[in-house]
Parts: structure tokens; sequence; C-alpha cells
């Protein structure tokens, strides 16, 4: 099989680049995984999330804003390509606090934030009555919250549907069940070998196969420094709507189900729920909106992000195959606007594409 | 957290034999059951309501009630309404987490019975969401716990279990309007093979016939070989059906109950993350398990049918048998006294599993609800239809945890239980693949929905400890 | 356009009762006053009494009510107190504040 790309793992990630690329006119074979693999693509919270980004990298929050700043055309187009409403909506989040010197030390950040992105960084701060009167139904341990008018959530089940249906719809051909073993170079491109003996030939190829860059990264020529990080979160049963706005850790999905979340955990590739986890989450979520109380809990996951060590993307072309680049990055819902749109500019060297130089693999050997 | 040496999840046949046999080898045992008595599903209300009606019931149903007395005999803990929504094994135990009256609860063990039986096989029909249509299982339900039998009723599907049924309902002077099957001659000449070896089990046969002459001579209609079963009604059932004997019939009522066999409750089972078989002969998935009931996870045991569907006696003899090596493994007896406490039990298990083969071929689950048509809904919580499936299949869903992410089937309160089996099935025949590869959903907790309040206490109570 | 469904109550009863007469407690639905067996499976006094819808779903509005009786199918949930439960795992008694959940909660 041949194709101009491609794309190793069918999540969010991979799907949002190969749909970005497929509307530049390109021939594209993605190749994903089985039911069992990890999917952060699957376990995500939905956020499309600009504040607490990039604290310590403004160029991060910067490309976070982009991205966000592109969603709503992208949700446009996507979904009337897929024949699906993403429910996206950015009308603002909320970042809860319950204790006042937390909330203040978090002001002070989001302040320098701000002075480092030249004042684009639309926040404010809610005392607890400016928030009762947004969301009367925060309860009166919450000291305040950090409104960002930038923040927003989706539907990111439907953005995956969405993807998978509108990448077929534009001629990119998946090819699922496969766990890609190697890449090599042949006279006219690259070569892509799968476990099941499926093979396929490419002028490009692109590595955003989330975790499964641990295995895959060092053979094609990069650290690919990723580690899981298991996260841990809860829904209800739907509910009338109850909240105006999205959190870092309560929304209200638009089917009505309250969203609660998350707990971050260095346990490697386990994604089990954990009771004491499980109910550390409830006692926060409960503390915040009282009236959660009497919700029923109906399910719970466990899903292990992707990690880099300081947190932050990866985009790197590689040193020792030429025309393979990784892509990696634990914010997939977040940046699937700047992957879709800005990304393949990038990985075709246009003249306006993005600098992305901040996030390559370089900065993990100068610390 | 309190540690017992038995913990059994489960409180019918064979949670309560299993129950009974470890606290009679000297086990610290504490049965945990979600129904208000003992008797699970099959013996609910034995001790109670149901006993009054022993002459609808049976004697069958009544001889439930000494394996619930030896049980409250046998010192053995019994906590009624505690429903387990957690289950967590690690090396030294097991952890189980229930909701009791509104409260979470916590206690350890060094062994862990899975005693939770089966559920009704799903029946994705036309029609089968509308109050009015329940399962042949509720009907009986409501008939030993409650005593209401329904007025204008069908029974429709395949399964002995719809005879038993439909006698009762004539003992009480309300025999069903009908009772439609979907097995045919054809099912009864392809299961007669298996019939020489089914002679083992030649009582349970002998009922079987007898509960068919009961329905002649109480005059129940009976037409087999049906097909295209749908129920009619807009806001509730008012009509059941079906294609037979060549032309479209309808029958007015107001009660469908419907059945196509009982398949094993695999929840706590796939939460565990067990390793789990497809069987073939009862289109079910059922957890690998040893001669003694064990899983692939060392200290944790399956009885009855949940592992499987042998029925009661068989459950209550597979608890005996998983009791006796629990207490081998926790030495309190050797090796030699355990074979000879296992061996009656384990005979009488052989001849109760022997008729089963010839019952799975005789009343094999209707082609109809094993693929169902593309607008009939087959997940009843999100609301998710046969087609719906099948689309995502085509969108590169391999097997059922992907088809949740595309459309939220599997995703409601009930965990899947109705939509399961399903979604494999539907998956299979969209990629031509057999139902073992295609696999089933992941379960995790909660078992059942539990308020965040509840949840949110244990964190205190783990605060204050 | 979401389809409104009436709650209706049938007036010839689908169940007939075998049970003896129990005494009976004051319980509302949907502010209505009812009278139900105490003790009593609190989904087969609610069918006896002839109510067969017990609510409408969150995703379509369709009425709903008991399927599997044994706790398993969600299906007769109903809002006791303000907090959804299965009514088939609760026992009638005096006082509950029974209330059919209404169905569409999406926007």
């Amino acid at each position: 099989m041949q194709a101009d790309y491609a794309i190793i793992g069918g999540g969010i990630v991979g799907l949002s680049v190969a749909w970005g690329l497929l509307r530049r006119g390109r021939r594209v074979i993605v190749l994903d995984g089985d039911d069992g693999s990890f999917r952060a693509s699957r376990g995500n919270f939905g956020l499309v999330w600009v504040q607490s980004k990039g604290l310590n990298q403004p160029a991060y929050a910067r490309w976070s804003q982009q991205s966000a700043a592109l969603w709503k055309g992208f949700a446009a187009e996507l979904g009337e390509g897929a024949g699906t409403d993403l429910s996206l909506r950015q009308e603002g989040g909320y970042d809860f606090h319950l204790d006042e010197a937390e909330l203040e030390a978090r002001v002070a950040q989001y302040s320098a934030l701000r002075d480092a992105l030249g004042g684009d960084y639309p926040f404010e701060v809610l005392g607890h009555n400016a928030l009762k009167r947004e969301e009367p139904e925060v309860g009166p341990r919450v000291a305040g919250a950090i409104l960002h008018h930038q923040d927003g959530h989706v539907n990111p089940l439907r953005l995956l549907r969405g993807l998978a249906a509108d990448v077929r719809r534009q001629g990119g051909q998946v090819l699922t069940s496969q766990t890609v073993i190697d890449v090599t170079q042949t006279d006219g491109g690259l070569r892509v070998a799968c476990a099941s003996g499926q093979v396929v030939e490419a002028g490009r190829v692109v590595l955003s196969a989330g975790l499964g860059a641990m295995d895959l990264g060092a053979k094609l020529g990069f650290a690919a420094p990723v580690r899981p990080q298991r996260g841990q979160v809860l829904i209800t049963e739907k509910l009338p709507k109850m909240m105006n706005r999205p959190s870092g850790i309560i929304r209200q999905v638009d089917e009505g189900g309250i969203q609660i979340g998350d707990s971050k955990e260095e346990v490697g590739l386990d994604d089990r729920v954990t009771t004491p986890t499980v109910a550390a989450i409830a006692a926060r979520a409960v503390a915040v909106m009282p009236r959660l109380e009497k919700a029923q809990m109906v399910r719970s996951w466990g899903a292990l992000r992707i990690m880099s060590p300081d947190g932050l993307p990866i985009y790197q072309h590689s040193p020792t195959l030429p025309g393979v680049s990784l892509v990696t990055c634990h914010s997939g819902v977040t940046l699937a606007a700047a992957h879709a749109l800005r990304l393949p500019q990038w990985l075709e060297g246009d003249a306006d594409a993005p600098d992305l130089e901040v996030f390559s693999e370089r900065r993990f050997a100068l610390s | 957290m309190t540690t017992v040496d038995l913990i059994v999840i489960g409180a019918g046949p064979a949670g309560m034999a299993a129950a009974t046999e470890a606290a009679g080898l000297g086990l610290s045992v504490t049965v945990l059951d979600e129904q208000t008595a003992a008797g699970g599903q099959i013996y609910r209300a034995v001790t109670g309501a149901g006993a009054q009606r022993g002459a609808v019931l049976g004697q069958d149903y009544l001889d439930g009630a000494g394996l619930a007395l030896a049980m409250q005999a046998s010192g053995a803990q019994h906590l009624t309404g505690a429903v387990v929504w957690n289950i967590e094994a690690d090396a030294e135990g097991i952890t189980v987490t229930w909701s009791q009256d509104g409260h979470a609860a916590q206690l350890r063990a060094a062994r862990l019975i899975l005693a939770t039986g089966a559920l009704e096989r799903p029946v994705p029909i036309p029609g089968w969401t509308l109050p009015g249509v329940m399962t042949a299982g509720a009907g009986q339900i409501l008939l030993k716990a409650s005593g209401l039998v329904a007025e204008r009723a069908v029974l429709a599907g395949s399964g002995p279990l719809l005879y038993l049924l439909a006698a009762q309902m004539a003992r009480a002077g309300t025999p069903p309007l009908a009772l439609v099957e979907t097995q045919g001659l054809r099912d009864t000449i392809r299961a007669l093979p298996h019939l020489a070896r089914g002679l083992r089990g030649w009582r349970t046969l002998i009922k079987g016939l007898g509960l068919l002459a009961e329905l002649r001579r109480a005059g129940v209609r009976r037409i087999t070989g049906a097909r295209d079963l749908a129920v009619e009604g807009q806001d509730r059932a008012t009509a059941l059906r079906f294609a037979a004997g060549g032309r479209t019939q309808r029958i007015a009522c107001d009660t469908v109950l419907l059945h196509q066999g009982v398949v094993p409750n695999t929840q706590a089972s796939r939460a565990l993350r067990l390793d789990h078989d497809w069987l073939a002969a009862q289109q079910c998935f059922a957890p690998r398990l040893d001669a003694w009931g064990e899983t692939s996870q060392p200290g944790i045991f399956v009885a009855g049918d949940g592992a499987g569907i042998a029925g009661a006696l068989a459950a209550a003899e597979a608890g005996r048998l998983a009791a006796c090596q629990v207490a081998h493994q926790l030495g309190r007896t050797d090796a030699t006294a355990r074979d000879a406490r296992a061996r009656a039990p384990a005979a009488r298990l052989g001849a109760e599993r022997a008729l089963r083969p010839f019952l799975d071929a005789a009343y094999p689950p209707a082609a109809q609800v094993l693929a169902p048509a593309d607008d009939t809904i087959i997940c009843r919580c999100e609301e998710v239809t046969a087609g719906q499936v099948r689309g995502w299949a085509k969108l590169g869903c391999t097997g059922p945890n992907q088809t949740k992410a595309f459309g939220r089937v599997g995703m409601g309160p009930c965990q899947g239980r109705y939509c399961g089996l399903s979604v494999t099935a539907l998956l299979a025949e969209a990629q031509g693949m057999d139902p073992a590869e295609v696999g089933a959903y992941r379960i995790r907790a909660p078992l059942k929905p539990v308020t965040l309040g509840e949840v949110a206490a244990l964190d205190a109570a783990e605060a204050a400890e | 356009m979401p389809r409104i469904w009436r709650f209706s109550v049938n007036a010839a009863l689908p169940f007939r009762d075998l049970s003896p007469a129990a005494p009976r407690v004051r319980v509302t639905l949907d502010g209505a006053p009812l009278d139900l067996p105490v003790g009593a499976n609190l989904a087969a006094a609610l069918l006896a009494a002839g109510v067969g819808s017990f609510r409408a779903t969150p995703v379509s509005g369709a009425p709903r009510g008991p399927f599997c009786m044994m706790g398993a199918c969600f299906d007769c949930l109903i809002e006791v107190g303000g907090v959804t439960r299965q009514a088939c795992m609760m026992q009638v008694s005096a006082g509950l504040v029974l209330t059919r959940p209404k169905g569409r909660v999406t926007e």
C-alpha cells in the first residue's frame, strides 16, 4: 500500500494530523491499534483549555491559545463533514479554589504569564459571591475561582468519531488492529512494517502513537521520553443542567452527566481505578458543589496521559530517518485544531509554518 | 479494615451452599447480597412470602428453603441489602466495597467466592423497551416475591423457564394468553444426539415433560418456530406480533414476558479482569476456572451460573466444591479430607451438567436476537440501535470498548449488562470474527451506581483512620 | 422536537394480586397521594397499583417501566427523596416522596 503519509496511531492526535493533511490533498494511511490498546482518546476529560497551560513556558500557552482560537472553525468544518455536532462551547472556564491563599498564589502565576504574553491572557478572579451569581450550585467552602475567557469544552467522543468518519470520507485509509514494528528507509521513501505482515510505503511518516512511542520511538531515532500518568475520572447519571461553564475538575457534558476529575498518578501502564482515589475525587466535587452528594456515580475509569518530562508536547523531525516526525502531547483535544490546521504546515516546511522549535527534543538534552 | 477468611458475594444457591460449607469447615465467612433475604432469584423470597404460594410455585422452589436455613444456622454472617460496587485484589487479599442503607462499607478477605448468578440473555426485538415488556424471570420474581400474576400476558422466546412460568401462572388461575416459542422442530432434532449422554439428568427431563403435559391440560396455546417477534404499542405494550406457520400473527395483550435463556453475570469477574472464555454452545462468555472453581486470579473463585449456566442444583454443588478448596488453601483441611468431602458434590455436579448440552441445543437463542435488525435498540440505557453499532464497525471499531467511545453504547447505568453480548455479536458479524476475538466490555467500578455522597464519605473515613 | 410522553394509569389493572391484603401506607407519586402495602417491593407495588411507566428516558424521553425486577436493568429508576433509585430494589415505607424522572436533559 502506498501513500504520501503514513500516520502511526489513530487516536485524536493522529487523526487530527491525518485530517489536516487530507485537507491539503495528501494521500494518507492511518495505522491504528485494537480494542485493547491504551487509548487516551477515549478516556480524556474533553476540555479545550488554555488556563494553567505553559506557566513556565509562554510558548506553550500561546500554542494552546492559538489552537483554542482555531477550534471554532475546525469544529464547524469537521462537524459538517462528519455530519455530527461536536458540542463545542467556548464561553470560559473556571479554576475553583477552596483555599484563599492557593487562589491568590494562582492569580500571581497567571498575572506573570499575562505579562509574558504581552497582556493577551483574559482572566478574571471571582470571589465567592460573584462566582455564586455565575454558578448557583457552588458550595460555601469555595473561596472563589479564576474565570478564563479562552477556555471551553467539547464532546471528546464525538470529536473522535467525527475524525474517524471524516478522515475516511476524505479518502484517508485507516488500517485497524495494527502494531507497527519498524520503519525503514527505501529508495523512494519509507517502509512501515506491521506485526500482522501488513506493509505500507509512504513518503513521510508521523509517529503519533501516544504511549506507543515508548516502544517505537528509539527505533525511529527519537528520545521520545514519554511516560504514562494515570488520571481517574468519574461521571454521574444524566442530570438537568446545573453548570453553566466547565472547570478543570468538574464539567457537565452535553448529554447531562457531571464528569469529575482527576488524579495524577505515576503507576506505569496500570489503568485501573482505585477506591481511595475515587473517594477523594468525589469528596472534592461534593465540596465544590454540595448538591452532587445525591447524584449517582454511574461510571469511573482510569486513563493514561502521555506525559513528557516537562508536560509539554514534543514535535520533532527524526535525526536518523529523514521524513519521519514525532508528534506527541497530553492535550490532544485542546490541540486538535492546531494539529489539524497548523501542524501540516510544519510537517511540510511551509514558509508560514508555526515555529515549534521550543517543543523539539533538544530541550531535554540541554537540561 | 476488618478481615475475614472468606467473602461470598451473592446469596443464591451457590453462595448459600458455599457459605454454609465454608463456615462448617471453620472459616469466618461474610455473605454480601443485595436482596432483602437469602435465596437469589431462583429461590427469591423462599423463606418469606414465597413459601405461602408453594402450591403455585412448586416443590423444586420450596426445596430452596433448606439452603437458606442451613446458611442461617451455619454461623456465616449474612448482610442483606448490600450492593457491592467495587472489588480490588492485591497480593495480600481482596477488598470489597459495598453500599448498604445509603452508607458505603468495606471488608477485606483472604479468599473471595463470586456467586453472582445469571442474567436474562438480552432480547433485542422491536418494542422491547416499552413498559409492559419484561423478562420471564421478572414475571417469576413478581410471582415469588409479590404474588403478582400478569392478567393478559404472552410469554415469548425459548427455554424451559417459559414452561415453568406458564405452568405456575396456570396453577394460579391466570394462564398466559399464549406461549410463543422461537425454537422449532429443527432445534429439537439437532439436540437429539446429546440426549443419550443427557439421560443422567433424567429427573429434569421428566419434570419438563410433566410441565408440557400440564400446559396442555390447562389449554395454554403454544406456537413454536416463531420468527420476527415485535412488540406493538406507543407508550406501553399492546400486542405481540410474530411470523409463524407462514403468516404474520398478532396477539393483543397487556404484558409480554420475554426469555431467550440466561447467561452468566460476568460484571464482577470482568471488573477483576479475570480470564474469560467464549462458550459457543451457550453463546456467552464465562470466567475460566479450574475444577474447584478457582479463576485466573489465585484466591478468587466463581461458583454457580456465573461460571456457565447449569442450574440451581449444580450451583449449590459448585459452591460446596469451591468452599472445600478455600478451606484447604487456608490450612483448615488437608488434601485427603478435602477430596473426601468433595466427592459427593462433584458427582452430583456432573449429573446436573449432563443434560445441559441437550437443553442448550434444543433451546438456542433466536437468530433475531443474535443479529437484530438495524433499527432495533440494543442498548436500552443509551438507546443505541444495532445499525449504529454496525456503522461504527465500518468506522474502525474492532471491539466493544471502541464502540463505547464512538456512541456511548454500554455507558448507561446498567453498565452493559443488557447490551454487552449484542455488541460483541454485532462486531463479530461485521468483521467475520469469532466473538472470543472480539472480546467484551471492560467493566469498572462502580459495579452498580452509588451516590457521590456515599463515595465521598469513604474519603472522610480514610482521613480519620 | 422531543415527543412529550404522558404517564398513564390503566383503568383495568394488568396484574392480579395473590397476596393477602396488607396494611397500606401513604406515599406520594409526582405529588399525588398513593396508598401502597407497607414492606412490599416498591416496583411491584407500583405495578399492582396500575403505574406502568416509571420514568421518561434522559436520551429520547421514551417511557420505561420495570423490565428485569432483579436490579440489573435500571429501567425502573425513580426519584426517591431527590435520589435516583431502582424501585425494584426498594421496599415501601410510609412517607416516600416519589418523582418520575421527566426525560430529556440534553440542551
